[in-house]
């Protein structure tokens, strides 16, 4: 601190002489901070410098405070000399204190460095069963087509699952769906099926066209490797007035495109004639194996071909029984299981495993498809 | 049903190149199925050959050596059979051949030089059931006139070819040859030949010594007539072979009569033994509690739906179904009563379901035309004059009131193209007709078509678009998408909404059976209702439809503990089904079943309890848009199943919409938390649009509160005084503690509130807030008796 005092002594001396004597005393000052603070480790001895040389009462300021002796033209050479240098001690005791910061701050990041491969906090995933997530894509296909996806009971009345759609009591067909009775007139559904007469008689009343698509569970009294006694199916019906020709080739075009979507582009279908009572004609359909791409293997029966569909143009009988005079309208109806092609689609070896629930089956269908 | 290729070839020129498989892909593309397609006797490389030489093996007590003449070469082959002698005919397997058994290899046997095989009947692969003893246990020995070098199969009749349909339900008239022979001539477009039905006939009328009495509705047809003299004795080859290629035992020349004509022309014909049978046939439907010895000698009791032919004084055949024990054919009958018939469909069919199914039961399920009928009635007396040496009575017995005529349908071409989207011209139809023998008139526009009487499957134009379908191919059609024009109904996706934000809440979707044990069908509820059994269930595991969700869930958490799954978080969307009152119906339902850990992670790990299950159903009526409109409260009646302190029913608008709570320590020892919504119920209630709503321009002023109470007073109880007695301002009250332990009585519990306070219309100051805290304290102290903790 007793440099401070030079300035002092400086008074007496002439202002000439005393400009210089100033000059060399604030390169003085200069040189001697910057070798201090070229020295300091650590951040509190920093900011003390900072007060020694640049504080109010600093080595610079005491500087200032002595140009009074000095003549009014000499005073804005020495001002300015001494901001020169408060402004360079600043740079440079600036630059120190930051790296000394960041080196604090890294000092703080190092200790708080942790084990990223260790496992993570979160809550448990869930996943969507994969005949579920076959059903939303086969609705999504369809719904993008312009159909309507209606819901309809299980639990069946025989009129809506048989008798409506052209199945009385007693018909041989009958036989082709050994059902769940849980009395006389009440029964699971066989069939999805069932839905179309609900729909066409609700649609009836404002004679509207249909086009819509159910699809749900269903239930047959068979249970072996390859049927379960429950199961799933959809159920596709298009009605319009005969004028706008709903047809046999617009059926064809309609489930070419659901095959390719859920079997693959190369998939190829063929019509099969075949005996629905609801429809008439009737077409089976059967797709080019989706093991062996129609070369023939266990799957097809060395045939090329799997059976997947059924379909046709609707009966006259149940257009009529369900409010639409067959005069007038005309339409085509299919329907196919989708538990083959949720097995087909997602490779499950086994039926049996989409009814266990095994979590483990379960939690592999957790992501996007 | 069999097509058997030689059969048929009575009725249609086939050509011989046709492969047999090619015949059933043929027929599969217009609608006939077929399972199999092969050579009646599927084996290679057999020859006709004699044993010139037989000698002893030597080193075999059973073996012979045997030089075998093969025509064109002598065959030293060892054989074991014990009938091998020299100067017999036998079947030689040459070196190579294929037989059903496997390959046929040259080789030595135990050191003699064996060139190929002698074969039993069994070894060719005919069917066990027209084995006899012989066929199986030595070589087959040919007649005299077998020539040595040919093919033994031929020289059997057993050359034949078979497809095996699987027809469909309306095809009755496929169920004959002359029916298959009309199906491949359209296929092929080949004619159908005419069957010559001609006899003799003797003797008074039949109509003066015998008569019919049908007395059901269930009846249309009944026609009789008489063979007088047959000889009961072994059918000619070309009969028994025929049966057999279509899968029919051969007994003796009579029995196989009628089996042949229903094979041939579709009709089930019964011969009675007339001595036995009496003079008069009634057909009536049986008393409940007749009793009938059917020909299987199995005593039947009838009831009032079965057909019985009957004669003066009992039943003596099950109508369409099987005859009686008294009346069957035997090898002593001399005189036989044909019946040929047609017995309601529907009838015969509940019938045999009871009895037995049969290719006859079949035939009358399907339906028969009454001009076969007669057909059949000629064909047998003719057979059985030819064949069994009898004499045919003058004279029918006929009760007869069919109507089947060829049916008449006007079809236009334009409707065919319309229906089937194609653009087939008037010719290529008609060519369709034609080639299914059918005539027709027709004009520019449209054509009236005969469809003929055995066609029972087409009665309206649509029958006749579907064949014109079938025979053009439908491969020749062009698909198309349709396009419908006016706007269709929306699709309501909240169940797939709430699949997937279950999911998102991490749970695993299941999909279980609705059909479970009938002793689980009340649990998890106290809701009234009757359960649903099946009438006639697989198996008692699953007989009843259920009601909750919960029974399936807990089932599958047990497979999955059995299995080493330890932390399971499930749920299903699935029905539940009920009877109530008269009222039959079913409900949409989501249950989850929850246990193990939920939060994962070192230091992070929580296993479900009660409030992170409930924490499940607020989320989800949260997103459905039901925040602030729901509660959990203290079931008035708990279900024994549940843990009786930790459940809760679930309300919406102060309506039960389901159930959330722990199972009880005696259903399992683990901590199984389960819940049910019953989704018609929840959904109904209306949920209004998701609307923007002004955030708060001035800040929020945040008050904490805490008080003690008895343990079993509800947070729920002091939330809603706290709420009413801090007015509009207090916008909202959330538990932030929950505290048990020292400081408090044993008997209570400490909750802590955060308030917090809001003016929409400007800042609130200190002096504003602490009235209205200070209300809040006073007035929840004084009335729900908890005190401030300091």
């Amino acid at each position: 601190m007793e440099d401070v005092f030079v300035g002092v002594k400086l008074k007496i001396v002439p202002s000439k002489r005393k400009e210089g004597i100033m000059k060399e005393q604030i390169e003085q000052i200069k040189l001697t901070a910057k070798e201090e603070i070229s020295k300091v480790e650590d951040l509190k001895t920093l900011v003390d410098l900072k007060v020694k040389y640049l504080g109010k009462k600093g080595e610079l300021t005491s500087v200032l405070r002595g140009m009074g002796a000095l003549s009014p033209e000499e005073r804005p050479v020495i001002g300015s000399l001494v901001n020169e240098v408060r402004d360079e001690l600043e740079a440079i005791i600036a630059e120190k204190e930051n790296s000394f910061k960041e080196a604090e701050l890294n000092k703080k990041l190092e200790k708080e460095t942790i084990d990223i491969t260790l496992p993570s906090k979160k809550a448990i995933r869930g996943s969507e069963h994969p005949l579920n997530r076959t059903i939303e894509e086969i609705e999504d296909l369809f719904i993008s087509m312009g159909y309507e996806v209606i819901d309809g009971p299980e639990l069946e009345t025989d009129e809506f699952c048989f008798e409506r759609l052209n199945l009385p009591k007693g018909h041989p067909a009958r036989d082709m769906q050994d059902s769940f009775y849980i009395t006389d007139e009440y029964l699971l559904r066989t069939q999805t099926s069932a839905v179309q007469a609900h729909t066409m008689l609700k649609y009836a009343e404002n004679q509207k066209p249909i086009k819509m698509i159910c699809v749900g569970k269903t239930y047959r009294r068979e249970d072996d490797a390859t049927h379960s006694h429950q199961f799933n199916q959809v159920e596709g019906l298009v009605i319009d007035r005969k004028e706008n020709k709903v047809s046999l080739a617009d059926l064809k075009g309609t489930l070419e495109v659901f095959v390719r979507k859920m079997l693959g582009e190369n998939t190829k279908l063929r019509f099969r004639p075949s005996y629905f009572p609801f429809t008439e004609p009737s077409y089976e359909v059967d797709c080019t194996c989706f093991k062996c791409a129609g070369k023939g293997c266990s799957l097809c029966k060395q045939t090329g071909w799997i059976e997947i569909l059924g379909s046709g143009i609707v009966h006259p009988n149940v257009l009529k029984m369900n409010g639409y005079d067959p005069e007038e309208w005309g339409g085509f109806a299919f329907g196919t299981g989708i538990d083959r092609l949720a097995m087909f689609k997602y490779g499950i070896p086994d039926m049996r495993y989409l009814y266990a629930n095994d979590v483990r089956f379960l939690k592999q269908f957790d992501r996007k498809d | 049903m069999i097509l058997s290729r030689n059969f048929v070839k009575d009725y249609i020129d086939l050509d011989d190149s046709l492969d047999i498989k090619t015949i059933g892909e043929d027929m599969t593309r217009v609608g006939n199925e077929y399972d199999e397609a092969r050579k009646f006797i599927d084996c290679t490389k057999l020859v006709i050959g004699e044993i010139i030489e037989c000698v002893e093996h030597p080193d075999s007590d059973h073996l012979h050596v045997c030089k075998v003449n093969v025509g064109a070469d002598v065959l030293q082959i060892v054989c074991g059979a014990p009938n091998a002698r020299a100067g017999i005919k036998v079947i030689v397997a040459l070196a190579g051949a294929k037989l059903p058994g496997g390959e046929i290899k040259a080789g030595a046997i135990r050191g003699q030089e064996s060139n190929g095989m002698m074969c039993s009947i069994a070894e060719l692969g005919l069917d066990n059931k027209f084995l006899k003893t012989e066929d199986k246990e030595g070589i087959a020995e040919l007649g005299s006139d077998a020539v040595v070098g040919e093919d033994p199969i031929k020289y059997l009749g057993w050359d034949d070819e078979i497809v095996d349909f699987d027809l469909t339900a309306n095809r009755g008239d496929l169920l004959s040859m002359l029916g298959m022979a009309y199906e491949l001539g359209a296929v092929y477009d080949k004619p159908v030949k005419e069957l010559d039905l001609s006899h003799g006939e003797a003797g008074e009328d039949i109509n003066k010594s015998f008569k019919i009495d049908v007395q059901t509705e269930n009846c249309k047809l009944f026609l009789a007539r008489k063979v007088e003299n047959v000889q009961i004795k072994e059918s000619p080859a070309f009969i028994k072979n025929r049966l057999m290629a279509c899968g029919i035992r051969p007994i003796n020349n009579v029995v196989d009569i009628s089996n042949y004509v229903m094979l041939e022309l579709g009709q089930p014909l019964h011969f009675y033994d007339a001595d036995n049978l009496g003079d008069t046939i009634v057909v009536r439907m049986a008393e409940n509690g007749e009793k009938l010895t059917t020909l299987d000698d199995i005593e039947r009791a009838l009831d009032e739906n079965d057909i019985v032919i009957a004669n003066k004084e009992k039943s003596v055949g099950l109508a369409g179904v099987m005859g009686g024990l008294d009346t069957e054919v035997e090898s002593s009958t001399k005189n036989v009563i044909i019946e040929a018939a047609i017995f309601d469909g529907v009838k015969v069919r509940k019938t045999s379901k009871k009895i037995v199914r049969s290719e006859a039961s079949n035939r009358f399920e399907k339906g028969l035309d009454s001009k076969r009928t007669y057909m059949a009635m000629e064909r047998a007396c003719q057979m059985l004059e030819k064949y069994a040496g009898g004499t045919v009575v003058t004279g029918m017995c006929k009760h007869d009131v069919t109507a089947d005529e060829d049916k008449k349908i006007t079809l236009s071409y334009k409707n065919v193209n319309d229906v089937l989207g194609s653009s087939i011209s008037k010719d290529e139809i008609l060519n369709v007709f034609r080639k299914l023998g059918f005539t027709y008139e027709a004009n520019d526009a449209e054509v009236i078509v005969n469809a003929p009487s055995r066609r029972l499957d087409i009665s309206i134009k649509e029958d006749l678009i579907e064949e014109v379908s079938r025979i053009y191919g439908v491969d020749n059609i062009e698909g198309t998408i349709p396009t419908i024009g006016e706007k269709m109904g929306d699709y309501d996706n909240t169940i797939r909404s709430i699949r997937h934000k279950m999911s998102e809440l991490g749970l695993n979707e299941t999909l279980t059976y609705i059909l479970i044990n009938d002793k689980d069908v009340h649990k998890y509820t106290t809701e009234e209702f009757e359960e649903l059994k099946l009438l006639d269930p697989i198996t008692e595991d699953r007989n009843t439809l259920r009601y909750s969700v919960i029974p399936s869930l807990v089932k599958t958490y047990e497979y999955n503990k059995a299995h080493y799954n330890k932390d399971i978080s499930i749920f299903e969307i699935g029905k539940g089904f009920f009877k109530k009152g008269e009222k039959y119906g079913e409900n949409q339902k989501i249950a989850a079943l929850m246990t193990g850990k939920y939060y994962l992670g070192v230091g992070n790990q929580a296993n479900v309890d009660f409030y992170i299950i409930k924490g499940i159903v607020e989320e989800l009526l949260d997103y459905l848009g039901y925040a602030n409109r729901y509660s959990f409260v203290i079931p008035k009646e708990i279900p024994a199943e549940f843990h009786p302190g930790q459940v809760a029913e679930i309300n919406v608008n102060a309506d039960s919409v389901g159930i959330v709570g722990k199972l009880h320590p005696s259903e399992t020892k683990d901590s199984v938390y389960v819940m049910e919504i019953n989704l018609d119920k929840l959904l109904a209630k209306r949920v209004g649009k998701m609307k923007y709503k002004d955030i708060p321009t001035y800040p929020n002023v945040n008050k904490d509160v805490a008080f003690v109470m008895d343990k079993n007073k509800t947070s729920k109880e002091v939330e809603s005084v706290i709420k009413k007695a801090g007015g509009s301002l207090l916008t909202n009250i959330e538990v932030f503690d929950v505290y048990t332990g020292e400081n408090i009585g044993e008997n209570e519990k400490s909750i802590a509130y955060s308030l917090t306070f809001n003016d929409s219309k400007k800042t609130l100051t200190e002096e504003e807030i602490t009235p209205i805290f200070e209300k809040i304290i006073e007035t929840t102290q004084n009335k729900c008796g908890v005190k401030l903790r300091k």
